[in-house]
Order: C-alpha cells, then sequence, then structure tokens
C-alpha cells in the first residue's frame, strides 16, 4: 500500500491538535472545551496511524473519545453554564506565565535545531500487516510483569473510589 | 486512456479487498455500492417496519400510498425534506448543527471494514473490529452534543440517559467480542485476528461457526452481545433515550425536518452495523448455513441458486397480491405499477440465475441474509417486550451482563488452554 505518512497530513494533524489544544483553555463554556478535547484526541489518534501503530490509535478513540470523554461529558453537561461563563478562566501570574512559556519554547526550538543529532532518523519497526499481534506478544511476553502492575494499580484506584463514594460497603 | 483502463481492470483478477490492493477506483465503487445499498436498507427496514408492527397489533398499517404503502417511505422523505428547519432560539448553534452529522458519520463510516463477501469489503484493517467498535461508540458524543445543545429539559435527560447506558453496555459488548476474538486464535495455523475478514475466514478454518463453538459459551457470549447491542442502538425495549411516553422524543425532541431525517438514518444504519458485527464475529458471516452438514458439490449447487429463488419469491408475492387488488378503476395505477415491480423482482432473480453471477452474489447474499433477520429481531423487540426501567437497564447491564461477560470470557480462555491437552495429547 502507498505510504499515507506525508508530511502534508502530519502538518494537518498537528495544526488541527494545536489549535484543539488552544481552544480547550481558551473558551469559556465547558463543554466547548470537552468538545475541542475531543477533536484533539481524534487528530492524535490520526498521527499514530501515521506512525503505523493502529492498534494504539484504535484503543485511542475507543477509551479516551468514546469512553473517558462521554463520561466528562456527561458530568460537565450537569454544571451551570452561566455560572461558569462568568468565571475568570485565567490567572493573572503573567510574569511567571512569560516566564515558563520561553523556557518550554526554547526547549521546543533547541530540540527542533538540534533534533537530528539527538533522533537518529530511523525506519518504523514494526509492520503495519500484523501490529496488534506484536503489540499483544510484547505485554504479554516481555513486559507481562510491568503490565500487571499496571492492572493492579487501575484495580487500587477502582477499590479506591469505591470505597470513597460509598460510606457503608 | 489506456493506462487508466488497465489500472481499473487489474482489480479484477485480484483476489483481495480493493482497499488492501490499493485500487482506488474500485475502492470508490465499492463505498458507492455500499452507500446506495444501505440508503435502500433503511428506505425498506422503515416500510417493514411499519407494516411488521402493524400486522402484529393487528391493524394494517400504511395503506395509502401506493400499493400495500410501499411507496410510503419515499412520500416520508421528501415530507421530511420539504418541513421547515427549526433552531431553538436558546440553542448552542454550532453544536446543534454539527451534532447530527457526527451521529451520521460514525455511523456510515463503520462500514469501511464490513466484510460482505472474502473480497467484497471496502477494506480490510489490523484491527478490523476494534475501528467498528471504536467509530460505532463516537455516535453517542453526537447524541450527547444534541442533547445538549438544544437547551431544552428533554433533550438533556434523554442525553444523559443515553451517554450513561452506553458507556455501561460498551462494558459488556467489549467483553463477549473479546471472547469471540480468543476462538480466532484457536487456528491450527497462525495467531489471533482483529481483521473483520480473518475472523471469518477463522471460522471456516476450524469448520464451526463462533456460536456454535465451546457450546454453550459461544451461544452465551452472543446473547450478551445480542442484548448489549439492542441497548447500544438505543431501540425497544432500551430506548429510555427515547422514551416517547416520558421525554417527548428524547435527544432529538428540538430536531426536525432533515436534521431530524439524519438522525433516523443514523439510527438504522447503526443497527445494521451492530447486526453485521454479530453475524461477522458469531454467525459465519457470508458462510453458507449448514457447511458440515449438508456438504458437497449437490449441495453447494442448492445453495447457489438461493438467491435467484429468494427474488422469485418476492415476484411472487408481488404477483399475487397484484392479482388480489381491489378491481376498482381508481386502483388501476398502482395494480399496473405493483406488476412492475414483481416484474423487475423477477428479472434480477433472473439475472442472480445465471452461474458466474450467483457464484459471485453469493457472499452478499447469506451475509444480508443473516443480518436481516437481525433487523427482524429488531423490529419484534420493538413489537413485544414493554420498556425497562432507568434502574432495571443499569441492573441489567452492570449486574447481570457484566459478570456473565467475564465469566464467558474466563471459561473459553480455560477450556481453549485445555482442550488441546484432552483431545490431543
Amino acid at each position: 500500500m502507498a505510504p499515507v505518512a506525508t508530511p502534508f497530513f502530519f502538518y494537518l494533524f498537528a495544526a488541527i491538535m494545536v489549535i484543539g489544544g488552544v481552544m480547550v483553555i481558551k473558551r469559556k463554556n465547558p463543554v466547548h472545551s470537552a468538545l475541542a478535547l475531543i477533536v484533539t484526541l481524534l487528530a492524535q489518534a490520526s498521527i499514530y496511524l501515521m506512525l503505523y501503530a493502529p492498534f494504539v490509535a484504535g484503543v485511542q478513540i475507543i477509551l479516551y473519545a468514546g469512553g473517558i470523554m462521554v463520561l466528562f461529558l456527561f458530568v460537565i453537561m450537569l454544571v451551570s453554564i452561566e455560572r461558569s461563563m462568568k468565571e475568570q478562566t485565567f490567572n493573572s501570574q503573567r510574569v511567571v506565565g512569560v516566564i515558563a512559556a520561553a523556557a518550554l519554547g526554547a526547549l521546543f526550538i533547541s530540540v527542533y535545531v538540534h533534533g537530528k543529532n539527538i533522533f537518529p532518523e530511523g525506519v518504523p519497526a514494526m509492520g503495519e500487516g500484523d501490529n496488534t499481534q506484536k503489540v499483544a506478544s510484547l505485554l504479554y511476553g516481555q513486559y507481562m510483569f510491568s503490565f500487571e502492575i499496571a492492572s493492579l494499580l487501575l484495580l487500587v484506584a477502582i477499590i479506591g473510589a469505591v470505597v470513597m463514594a460509598k460510606k457503608r460497603i | 486512456m489506456h493506462q487508466l483502463i488497465q489500472y481499473i481492470s487489474s482489480y479484477l483478477t485480484s483476489d483481495k479487498t480493493p482497499g488492501v490492493a490499493g485500487n482506488m477506483f474500485w475502492a470508490l465503487v465499492y463505498i458507492m455500492l455500499v452507500f446506495v445499498g444501505l440508503s435502500v436498507a433503511v428506505i425498506a427496514m422503515n416500510w417493514l417496519e411499519r407494516k411488521i408492527l402493524a400486522h402484529m397489533q393487528v391493524r394494517l398499517g400504511p395503506m395509502r400510498v401506493g400499493p400495500h404503502g410501499l411507496l410510503q417511505p419515499i412520500a416520508d422523505a421528501i415530507k421530511l425534506l420539504l418541513k421547515e428547519d427549526i433552531m431553538p432560539a436558546e440553542a448552542d448553534g454550532v453544536i446543534f448543527w454539527i451534532a447530527p452529522f457526527i451521529v451520521v458519520l460514525a455511523a456510515f463510516t463503520v462500514f469501511v471494514v464490513v466484510p460482505f463477501g472474502p473480497t467484497h469489503a471496502i477494506t480490510d484493517m489490523n484491527i478490523g473490529i476494534l475501528f467498528m467498535l471504536g467509530v460505532s461508540s463516537l455516535s453517542v458524543l453526537g447524541i450527547v452534543m444534541a442533547g445538549w445543545a438544544s437547551n431544552s429539559h428533554y433533550p438533556l435527560i434523554g442525553a444523559l440517559r443515553s451517554s450513561a447506558q452506553m458507556v455501561s453496555y460498551e462494558v459488556a459488548m467489549g467483553l463477549a467480542v473479546v471472547s469471540a476474538i480468543l476462538m480466532t486464535s484457536l487456528n491450527a495455523e497462525g495467531t489471533g485476528t482483529l481483521s473483520m475478514i480473518g475472523i471469518v475466514q477463522a471460522q471456516l478454518a476450524q469448520g464451526e461457526w463462533f456460536i456454535f463453538k465451546f457450546f454453550p459459551l459461544g451461544l452465551v457470549a452472543f446473547f450478551i452481545f445480542a442484548v448489549a447491542m439492542v441497548a447500544e442502538t438505543n431501540r425497544a425495549p432500551f430506548d429510555l433515550a427515547e422514551a416517547e411516553s416520558e421525554l417527548t422524543a428524547g435527544f432529538h425532541t428540538e430536531y426536525s425536518g432533515f436534521r431530524w431525517s439524519l438522525f433516523f438514518l443514523a439510527e438504522y444504519s447503526a443497527m445494521i452495523a451492530v447486526s453485521s458485527i454479530a453475524v461477522t464475529l458469531w454467525l459465519g458471516g457470508w458462510l453458507r448455513p449448514f457447511p458440515n452438514w449438508l456438504s458437497g458439490q449437490t449441495w453447494d449447487q442448492i445453495f447457489n441458486v438461493f438467491p435467484g429463488v429468494s427474488f422469485l419469491l418476492l415476484a411472487a408475492i408481488c404477483f399475487y397480491n397484484t392479482a388480489r387488488m381491489p378491481k376498482h378503476p381508481l386502483f388501476r395505477v398502482q395494480t399496473i405499477g405493483l406488476a412492475g415491480f414483481g416484474i423487475v423482482l423477477g428479472l434480477i432473480a433472473l439475472v442472480l440465475f445465471y452461474p458466474p453471477v450467483s457464484l459471485r452474489v453469493q457472499d452478499i447474499f447469506w451475509f444480508a441474509a443473516k443480518v436481516a433477520g437481525f433487523m427482524y429481531l429488531y423490529i419484534w423487540y420493538r413489537g413485544t417486550f414493554p420498556r425497562y426501567r432507568f434502574d432495571q437497564l443499569m441492573q441489567m447491564g452492570w449486574k447481570v451482563l457484566l459478570p456473565m461477560g467475564l465469566g464467558v470470557l474466563i471459561l473459553t480462555a480455560g477450556v481453549a488452554l485445555v482442550q488441546p491437552m484432552i483431545w490431543h495429547p
């Protein structure tokens, strides 16, 4: 199949992500912010696709865009919009903000300039064809232990949430 | 020009789907065919649902527009397109405008990977089933947006119900799907697969539809999916998101005209989409019934004529009803029209009897027939089951289907591990 990972698509999705990210913090209406976040996450899934990682892209869509964000919206929809529209979205720590933005910008620029030496150009190691199978054999083979630890952590979080939400079990 | 023709004809000998073969022209043709087929199916479904529901309740249903109301869906479509498009003054404009399109996009995009046959799919993806579940789960976003943007109470409650319902039933649905995917890894050679075509080929290789595999585990997983998919598509008896006795019309109360018809279109194509997931995963996709019991060349040939016979049957029904039409001169146009429709169906049947055509259409026919069975079930549910209360719905999802799904998943994995040790020591 012809490669789809062209610079055009990369810049397109990157631009969508950046615009979506800015919208998330700029909009006063929390529902609009959440929807912008969904757009950002979907564009991110497309970038995973371009990296020949269809499995990660699919899981990103199901878990983030389809699952977590629906729960987000579920809660946000019940918030009174009139009150949150009047609230201030940004605090006025301008000096700290400018310094932090400058530092981050400098980091990005330096990576952009010296990036070729730090990260050597590589060929994608995983083929698109059996991506899922390779992810599975890595997760349940080499990284079995860390995978199980991560799921244990999630279990602890679930139990913690239940204990906090219910006074009497 | 010559190169173009060569490019187009080069695909004809291929045994891959156009998307995998990378042939842009045929991919476009397939997309058009699927789109047209889907629209026709939705129109037919609209008529059938009204007719079947009516007959279940001992009514006649639509009878006025065309013979036996056959033209009713077209009249409805024209009415919807001409209706005034109203947007509530207090609504959130952009989101209100975008919501129906998201629902329709999610419902139609899913069909990119639906395998109507070994080569009859738009494309085949390594993550096929994951893609289908992911994209169809996006449709809930459209529903939530529609409900919220209407800025009205009933739609908001409908959207809340819908999102809670979809998120909870997705879990049980996912577990059932995983247990079927687990079965694909039991092939003699090769690994498991998420690809829709690969799943059906695994059933072919194992000589068994997954609904019968590890009896009753496959059947239970299928049952969980069959319940969850009705809840996912917001259909009766789980249609709390649009429960007309409580919420007027739920999340699409404020929508009218063309936008409302988009929701309608999306609902029916989503029903077809989840049915085709069920058919692909458990009912052998495009494979014909009784492959083991009635095997051999004679039986193959008998099953080959099925598409033609079914159309011939439809034509016969048309002619029978033409003869039964009232003899009054006012009905003359309708009688001639019905006879003409019967003749068209009969001609299609004759084309389908032609051996090369019938061989090529076989797989599509069986897939469509199985999906049609599910569509009838949907109507049947709607005609017979009373609507659940919301707490009953949640209880069903979290306390019945989820534990069942987990149990089936663990048992399937266990049996799959133990079985080869016992049968082939």
